[in-house]
């Protein structure tokens, strides 16, 4: 059994220890809004955190990951959507199929975490996550408008 | 993607059965129509109104980010005159569709063809409703019908200042008869439809709530992974299952048809590692010696044959060329392209000799439903699809439901136990149905003023329906494959009139499965032709968007948007330092576009698309912002397959496995977006893919314009944009 703090919860998991922390996320915790894009670290579409910091969980071996350290996924970014990212999504109608949106998203939140003002340059060197219906303007401009609410 | 193919051999084959049995023969599907019927009145099969007020609109098309979700609930909600905020949306089944005799009409959601397909009888069915439900209330209070308004689902009698409200008279209503004519309003008066709405399928996008078909979950469920034959049409020989067997979760390992093999865990994550763990061996079969350089000779051999189908002729275009006071050639090329949904392809499947239920994501649910039907080995009316939301679609889901096929049968395997099957990336990338490869040899004939006297348009290349609907051929040719470049019609007409014309097709299949992709035909057809365009002005000493409007003095629509586009761009005005225009225009899926690029090419040439402008006349618009978010998403697909796209073959298969090798335009290559949404309001023009067309060739031209270098085939990967 291998202990994880996920969205403040503490859950003990039946798991191989290379299990990538995204599929026991999905598979053993039940939480579906991390989304399975590559398995190799290249869509982003299973961003969390993991202590703060971006990760692409589908590359990441619940081994390396301590029972100490916070996950949070997107279903605990906010308890009722009211992250300034998730409303200034909700203004700019940024999704489109949505599957990578909470990916977006989560990356997204890390960036603000870090910088709370990004430039056009910061958003565009942190923002790599793959997006196929291409909502990347509006994402762009999501991120900018809630960077502006939160200096508000 | 055409109206040949509206209904594709797997719909028509379901179609068939209701025609022949659905209602005549009385059966039902006990098990999925209560869910929708019992839920609240239906006042027909497109409105249901509850008596909280809220408004359920049934969609038959299927949202995949597009919009059309939001857009038909807003031609409904039109004529149905009721509260916005109060509608919600439901899919019906396609067990249901064929239970009743398909009310819901044709649930493929392809070609562009969501709303300007089913504006009509969907409108016609909130009209109705309408009526159904003024007339339930007029008939509470005795008076004539004619005498009560409505306006946001309060219906009002005005003599006497009564009012009631369609969640109140909604059950009274749902037992009258349908009225036999309505009438429709006139697009001047509309509030909801044609304005730019927010989505209603937004807030549950935000927060991980959403269910795509990736995260169904059944009671009991267990996941499966599975490997198919990596070369086209090559067979499983064997596997040796003993090897998985004893791994961690692992269930069962199962063949799947004749040339798969899966492995059923109890989490997919065990199941996959047990596949991978697992000792296969292929039949590769005939094309195991298949490559790229092949399929490339193969091709360039059709661009001189003498056998071609004819797509659009005029005058005599020999005689032009040998007449030329110039003539100009050029080859073109445009490779094989993976949709890469960003959600891989899977599907949940339960199997008992009684029943197949299949929940899948799916652009074509009663495609689907044949495809379950047939690995079911059950009557069709024991079988159903439930419809789930899909992450991504781009035609990949159109089709082929190959993962569906495959879902039932590992299910079927296990009876009574649900199965999810799940795809790898890589699996998703290898067993693709591919944009089709083609090449293009043009020759223009200018004379000595530098006007176009003739057009030789030589396309050799894969054939979509040859692949997928060999019945949609046409005496053998395949019509789509001249998609825009057509002499008349309303789907996509050549804009330009050109006295000795000949556009031809040698049909040119290697064995590799072709698909509809997002923009289909249409985007090599824009590439070669806007491509040649620029060509030829330049070769004529002419400005392109001159060259360009004399040619389309016929087609004033084509000539609008590439109006549209050069004015907002400020065309023959200087642009910023170092950057340089393209302009492209196309006509597709019923809808006119343009577009100009802005681009520069650094010395060591490395390209930045700055901006581009792009108008779009669909005829009605029934959402602006959807469409402007249409607009920009299509410039980030088809600038990707121009920039990276290009999936190659090997040994009989495919050598791209993921985003590694497989790359995709990413944020910073995106350029700025404005979109000039232009309706000209006699007609109903698709949305979802036109602008791909223009986008490559637009920014291609601009790269001449900055480098003087004419780059014919991608992905700019393999082009060097230095200077000349």
């Amino acid at each position: 059994m291998v202990s994880l703090t996920i969205n403040g919860t503490v859950h003990q998991v039946d798991a191989e220890p290379d299990t990538p922390l995204l599929w026991v996320i999905r598979e053993q915790i039940g939480l579906t809004g991390t989304k399975y894009g590559c398995g190799v670290a290249q869509c982003g579409a299973c961003t969390v955190h993991v202590d703060g910091v971006a990760t692409r969980s589908c590359s990441l071996p619940i081994s390396a990951v301590t029972s100490e350290q916070k996950i949070v996924t997107i279903e605990g970014l906010s308890p009722d959507a009211s992250h300034p990212l998730q409303k200034a999504w909700l203004e700019l109608d940024v999704p489109q199929c949505g599957y990578c949106q909470t990916g977006q998203i989560m990356a997204a939140a890390a960036l603000l975490q870090a910088n709370p003002s990004p430039s056009d340059g910061d958003i565009v060197a942190e923002m790599t996550n793959i997006c196929r219906c291409g909502t990347y303007n509006r994402i762009k401009a999501a991120i900018k408008l809630a960077a502006s609410e939160n200096r508000g | 993607m055409t109206a040949a193919l509206d209904v594709s051999r797997r719909s028509f084959l379901v179609g068939s059965a209701a025609a022949a049995g659905g209602l005549a023969l009385g059966f039902n599907i006990p098990f999925t129509r209560e869910a929708l019927a019992q839920s609240a009145p239906e006042i027909n099969a497109w409105v249901m109104v509850r008596p909280d007020e809220t408004v359920v609109v049934r969609i038959g098309r299927v949202e995949m980010g597009q919009g059309t979700l939001t857009g038909l609930a807003q031609l409904v909600a039109e004529e149905l005159e009721c509260d916005w905020a109060k509608v919600t949306t439901e899919y019906p089944t396609p067990g249901q569709n064929v239970a009743r005799s398909r009310v819901w009409g044709n649930f493929q959601t392809a070609g562009s063809r969501g709303v300007r397909d089913s504006h009509d009888y969907m409108r016609k069915g909130g009209a109705a409703a309408r009526q159904m439900l003024i007339q339930a209330a007029a008939n509470e209070w005795g008076v004539p019908a004619g005498e009560c308004t409505v306006a946001k689902g309060v219906i009002t009698h005005s003599p006497s200042g009564r009012t009631t409200s369609y969640g109140k008279v909604a059950e009274a209503a749902s037992k009258l008869e349908a009225p036999k004519d309505v009438q429709l309003k006139d697009p001047k008066d509309w509030t909801i439809a044609g304005k730019p709405v927010k989505r209603l399928d937004t807030a549950e996008k935000l927060n991980g709530s959403q269910i795509y078909s990736i995260d169904v979950k059944r009671p009991g469920m267990l996941n499966a992974a599975i490997k198919a034959c990596p070369v086209f049409g090559g067979k499983l020989k064997s596997f040796d299952a003993a090897q998985a067997q004893g791994m961690p979760g692992v269930k069962k390992v199962v063949a799947v048809g004749d040339n798969a093999v899966a492995v059923v865990a109890d989490t997919w994550w065990r199941a996959k590692t047990a596949l991978d763990a697992l000792p296969i061996e292929w039949d590769e079969g005939p094309n195991a010696a298949l490559s790229s350089e092949g399929i490339d000779r193969m091709l360039k051999e059709g661009l001189t044959a003498e056998q071609a189908f004819v797509g659009n002729q005029a005058g005599d275009v020999k005689a032009a060329i040998a007449g030329a006071a110039k003539k100009v050639e050029a080859e073109y090329g445009f490779p094989y392209q993976h949709h890469a949904t960003m959600e891989p392809m899977n599907a949940t499947a339960l199997w008992t000799n009684e029943k197949c239920e299949v929940w899948t994501a799916t652009q074509n649910a009663e495609a689907a439903l044949a495809t379950a039907v047939a690995a079911s080995g059950l009557p069709i009316e024991k079988c159903d699809v439930y419809r789930q939301n899909l992450g991504g679609g781009f035609g990949r889901r159109a089709t082929s439901h190959d993962y569906v096929r495959q879902a039932v049968l590992i299910a079927k395997e296990m009876p009574g136990t649900p199965v999810k099957l799940i795809w790898s990336r890589e699996e998703d990338m290898l067993h693709g149905h591919y944009h089709p490869i083609t090449q293009a040899k043009m020759v223009g004939a200018l004379d000595a003023d530098g006007n176009l006297t003739g057009l030789h348009m030589r396309i050799s290349g894969q054939s979509i329906l040859a692949g997928v609907n060999p019945q949609g051929l046409q005496n053998g040719r395949d019509p789509a494959t001249f998609q825009g470049l057509n002499p008349s019609g309303t789907e996509g007409v050549l804009g330009y009139t050109i006295p000795n014309l000949l556009i031809d097709h040698a049909m040119r299949n290697p064995p590799i499965p072709p698909g509809f992709w997002r923009g289909v035909n249409n985007n090599q057809n824009a590439l070669y032709l806007e491509c040649f365009m620029d060509e030829l002005a330049q070769a004529a000493g002419k400005d392109p968007l001159e060259f360009r409007r004399k040619l389309l003095v016929n087609h004033p629509k084509h000539l609008a948007v590439l109006n549209a586009v050069a004015e907002k761009a400020g065309w023959g005005t200087p642009a910023p330092q170092g950057v340089y225009r393209g302009l492209a225009q196309h006509m597709g899926y019923g809808s006119y576009v343009a577009a100009c690029a802005e681009v520069s090419v650094g010395d060591n040439g490395v390209l930045k698309i700055h901006r581009i402008v792009a108008a779009t006349d669909c005829g009605h618009a029934v959402n602006p912002q959807q469409i402007a978010a249409q607009i920009e998403g299509s410039f980030a697909y088809g600038l990707t397959a121009l920039l990276y796209g290009e999936i190659t073959l090997k040994d009989g298969k495919v050598e791209q496995e993921n985003f590694d090798s497989y790359q995709m335009m990413r944020m910073d290559e995106m350029p700025a977006v404005e979109s000039i949404v232009m309706p000209s309001g006699d007609f109903w023009g698709g949305v979802g893919e036109p602008t791909i067309f223009v986008a490559a060739p637009a920014v291609l031209n601009a790269i001449f314009a900055a480098t003087g270098k004419r780059i014919r085939s991608g992905p700019l990967t393999k082009a060097d944009l230095r200077k000349a």
